[in-house]
């Protein structure tokens, strides 16, 4: 019969006993040879981070921060974004910054903080990271930021703490709590602690760290809450009765304040879309709505609009970067000339031949469509181009209740407010909206006048393609700009102008936030495609019952 | 007794009247077409024009290494405008009209399926570059991409695996159309055979070219606020991808919280997106430009070249599309005719270096054995491999999860000669 004993046959006290022997030998010997000029603790630990499995590099890092070295903190953040280097010859540690011309790196030396300068990249290699090596990385960052100056990365590194595994972090988040004067950033760490003391051994401290989550009701509390109610093999993951009914009753009150947002959130992002709907719709609204020229190259004025963004952010970055958050306020008049222009030349070369034989229209415009696909296709590649974001229009304001509302999206229903009204000052407001208004009322009574009618077609056609190429700027936000982009918005724009009433622009208007809504309202239950269906099924009842859509022209002008 | 004489008799006059083609056709012709079958207008032209190049590359320099057989190559060029009837109206015209050696072409599995009876009919030899969803073999068709379990199963493991984030919930989300449909049944049975139950899958498909994401990245969000870590298994297709991964960064998920793998998001889609946000989520592909070696280095190299421009990516059907031409020519060389009867025997256990290091090689169910990647977007929009396959991984046309087609067996050597059999179409001799 054999002896079961622990590998290494030293009995497990006595190997405790051995290491912290060995500990206190360390330390020891530490204070003995503390010493600024050689080598130290830091200094030893830092080839570790380029050696063996993912958990290894993670410990190597933990123990770095441990050191207290304020150089780690540097290092944590240059590893965690993939910016640090080891020297293949020597196994040395670098840390690489940005903006290094391609095949060089520019590193600088984490002990000594010599800059390097410009290096051949090839002789050193990137230590590679994955998402939980990153995730421990910036827990340890955000740790060592609890003490920082700037109340925002204070708060922020409090928040990324938020159901951290490491639980040394407790410890640090008490310290940088009885220091902490500004009362958003001591909440965020207050939560952050009780995200961790919910796993305390201590029933009466993980009954407190509930009553603190509760305070903030919000999907990242759920789920902590919910992890804890995970059973496995039978036994939920907290044990005391008493915990796990507080947990159950504010979970049923998060729930609820969630689903009341969740509506609120739906209706925001039927608004969003509508916006959107709305900006591709309107200039249809004109040349279809007011002209009745069905126009199947609408979609790629819009593309054209795009395109022209890209263009001018192009031309920006390479003469004049200085202006690149300004590129989208200088792509406007350019995608709107550019659109106007092409729609004008369509109008003067094809479709004024074409009017009162809508069929032809229709194909022939379709061939445009083609023609322009194609043409961007040959001039600019058939790949995606990327449009940059300006800065101001990325990220989101996070409510604590589950809903994101996004800059973009933001932004994007702001403009298209600001398209509707100037498109209104320029029917009500200009000559030539009061021309176009008379051409398209009577045009033989309006040619008798001395209207030009010809040229007020040409315009009109210009401006409803030079308000589809302002939509191609917003979309060039949201969307690809590749050559199809136009396809995606064809058949959704004669919805919404056919459904709201044609010749009508506030039919556009109701008909774009109602579509938009509905689509919103019919997804979380439906699902994209069935729910497309659902609303093109109710756009063709409804257009049975009221062939001239929600808000129908009357009158005499109706006729004509 | 009269039956096998006849039946020699035919044989004799059939192998006369192939040996006269051929005579015939090289007397007449000094070079060997290859058909190049990729859309160049409409949706899928964003994607397959780089391959139409690529293909045109790799016969350019084959034609500078002195083409086959002592003749040139020929690239025949024709596109099928992301028109699936169109594709196989192209290949009938390819086969009958132009009498290419081989084809080179396709992307979506719908355009596959549609050329597929012309292939089988006039009995041509297509060579597909794109990972799809499997549940076929045909006898006309060589699939250089990946079947599910040399893309999607390993990435589904690597998502459960400590390493990647120990998931618990998985999100698959797709474009409605039959490659993730099938990817999706295959990877809920692997799930369900993991233990993880249907409560804890998500499946959500939207139309082509979807564009508002709003919605169901909000829906995702609140599935992974569930209490368990959660992993999102994208088989979204071509443009959609953009504005899904734009409203991601948009609304805060980060790779580190909820990371979403993808199965049809290279380095070409990639290159119209700022991937600052997207940073640490994740691909699966046999290949990826970032992998250092010196195959890759020259291949890519060439490339840009070719291109005249060294700011393209390669991406991996390229990579399917060397190891398939490359593949191709030896099995000419070997067999020493372009006729496809002796090119697909010669075919079977050709092998070509992977420019990803190893060695891939043409298995007798017509489908590759290659590494596996695993790859983390970068800020500069390539991909850093952070996982990959020991060796390489044998492709499977018949799922080994789906209960109906585990039974199914490819293979088109002896005794076999089938795509879809339960038993071999001949006696086994012992």
């Amino acid at each position: 019969m054999r002896l079961t004993s622990p590998r290494g046959g030293v009995p497990r006290h006595g190997r405790r006993f051995l290491v912290i022997l060995a500990v206190l030998f360390f330390q020891a010997a530490l204070l003995l040879t503390a010493h600024p000029s050689r080598a130290d603790e830091f200094s030893d630990g830092l080839p570790a981070l380029a050696k063996g499995s993912y958990d290894d590099k993670i410990a190597a890092a933990s123990a770095l921060v441990a050191t207290g070295d304020d150089r780690a903190g540097d290092v944590v953040k240059a590893f965690s974004a993939g910016n640090l280097y080891v020297r293949k010859s020597d196994g040395a540690i670098f840390v690489g910054r940005d903006g290094a011309p391609s095949g060089q790196a520019l590193l600088t030396d984490p002990v000594s903080g010599q800059d390097l300068g410009a290096v051949s990249e090839s002789d050193y290699e990137k230590i590679r990271v994955n998402n939980k090596v990153r995730r421990a990385l910036d827990e340890l960052a955000g740790g060592l930021a609890l003490l920082g100056k700037d109340p925002a990365k204070r708060k922020a590194a409090a928040a990324g703490l938020f159901g951290t595994s490491d639980a040394s972090q407790a410890g640090r988040l008490t310290t940088a709590l009885e220091k902490e004067k500004d009362k958003g950033v001591a909440a965020a760490m207050r939560r952050s602690l009780a995200s961790i003391n919910i796993g305390d051994p201590d029933p009466a401290k993980r009954l407190a760290a509930v009553k603190e989550l509760a305070n903030s009701p919000d999907q990242q509390v759920r789920a902590l809450l919910l992890s804890r109610l995970v059973e496995t093999n039978g036994k939920p993951a907290e044990p005391d009765e008493e915990v796990r009914t507080l947990i159950d009753s504010t979970l049923s009150h998060i729930n609820l304040t969630l689903q009341l947002w969740n509506i609120v959130g739906s209706l925001y992002q039927g608004l969003s879309l509508g916006a959107v709907l709305l900006l591709a719709a309107i200039g249809l609204a004109v040349t279809f709505g007011v002209m009745g020229v069905i126009n199947m190259a609408h979609g790629e004025m819009i593309m054209l609009g795009a395109y022209s963004t890209f263009v001018v952010q192009q031309v920006i970055a390479a003469h004049a970067p200085w202006l690149f958050q300004w590129s989208l306020a200088i792509a406007l008049p350019t995608a709107f000339l550019v659109s106007a222009i092409v729609g004008i030349v369509i109008e003067r070369g094809i479709i004024r031949f074409l009017y009162g034989r809508p069929l032809e229209t229709l194909l022939a415009t379709w061939g445009v469509s083609l023609v322009l696909q194609q043409a961007v296709r040959s001039l600019f590649g058939p790949s995606n181009r990327a449009v940059v974001t300006p800065d101001f229009m990325q990220g989101a304001i996070e409510t604590s209740v589950g809903i994101t509302l996004t800059y973009n999206r933001l932004y994007i229903i702001a403009f298209a407010v600001v398209v509707l009204a100037a498109l209104f000052m320029v029917l009500q407001r200009t000559p030539l909206g009061l021309q176009m208004r008379a051409v398209t009322q009577n045009r033989r009574m309006a040619a008798a006048m001395g209207i030009p009618t010809a040229r007020v077609d040409a315009f009109t056609f210009g401006l409803g393609s030079g308000i589809a190429g302002l939509a191609g700027v917003a979309l060039s936000q949201i969307d690809n700009v590749s050559p199809n982009l136009g396809q995606g918005y064809i058949v959704d724009s004669f919805m919404v102008v056919v459904f709201g009433g044609v010749g009508n622009l506030w039919g556009t208007v109701a008909g774009a936030l109602s579509l938009g809504i509905v689509n919103k309202l019919l997804e979380p239950f439906a699902g994209a495609v069935l729910g497309k269906i659902l609303v093109l099924v109710a756009i063709i009842l409804f257009i049975q019952k009221r062939p001239r859509g929600l808000f129908a022209l009357k009158g005499r002008s109706v006729e004509a | 007794m009269f039956s096998m004489k006849a039946l020699k008799g035919w044989a004799a006059a059939a192998a006369v009247a192939v040996s006269a083609a051929t005579g015939g056709q090289a007397l007449a012709e000094d070079t060997i077409k290859v058909g190049i079958l990729h859309s160049l207008s409409g949706t899928m032209a964003i994607s397959e024009t780089t391959l139409k190049d690529v293909m045109l590359m790799l016969i350019d320099e084959q034609n500078k290494k002195g083409g086959l057989l002592g003749k040139k190559l020929e690239p025949v060029v024709v596109d099928p405008a992301s028109n699936w009837p169109l594709f196989a109206e192209k290949a009938r015209e390819l086969l009958e009209k132009d009498k290419v050696a081989a084809v080179f072409g396709c992307w979506t599995s719908v355009s596959r399926k549609s050329v597929l009876p012309v292939f089988e009919e006039l009995n041509g030899l297509l060579f597909y570059p794109v990972q799809y969803e499997g549940e076929e073999s045909s006898r006309n068709v060589f699939y250089t991409g990946a079947a599910p379990n040399q893309q999607a199963i390993p990435a589904v493991d690597y998502l459960l695996s400590d390493d990647g984030g120990g998931a618990k919930r998985i999100a698959l989300l797709g474009t409605d159309y039959v490659y993730p449909r099938t990817t999706n049944k295959i990877l809920r049975a692997y799930l369900n055979s993991k233990g993880i139950s249907d409560a804890d899958i998500f499946e959500n498909y939207t139309p082509f070219g979807q564009s508002d994401w709003q919605t169901i990245v909000s829906q995702v969000k609140e599935f992974a606020s569930q209490g368990k870590p959660t992993a999102v298994v994208s088989t979204i297709n071509g443009d959609a991808n953009v504005p899904f991964y734009k409203e991601l960064a948009n609304q805060g998920v980060s790779a580190k919280d909820l990371p979403v793998v993808a199965f049809s998001v290279g380095e070409e889609e990639l290159a119209g997106i700022d991937t600052k946000p997207l940073v640490g989520h994740l691909a699966a592909w046999n290949y990826f430009m970032s992998v250092d070696t010196p195959e890759n280095k020259a291949f890519i190299d060439e490339w840009h070249k070719f291109i005249k421009s060294d700011k393209r990516v390669t991406n991996d059907p390229m990579e399917a599309h060397y190891i398939g031409f490359n593949m191709w020519a030896q099995a000419v060389e070997q067999a020493g005719t372009t006729d496809v009867d002796a090119v697909r025997q010669a075919m079977y256990g050709q092998k070509v270096k992977n420019l990803t290091g190893g060695v891939a090689v043409m298995n007798t169910n017509h489908h590759l054995s290659k590494p596996v990647l695993i790859g983390e977007i970068q800020a500069d929009g390539q991909f850093d491999v952070v996982w990959k396959t020991d060796g390489v991984v044998k492709g499977d046309a018949w799922s080994d999860f789906l209960p109906e087609s585990a039974k199914l067996t490819a293979d088109w050597t002896y005794p076999w000669v089938c795509g879809n059999c339960e038993k071999p179409k001949y006696p086994v001799l012992q």
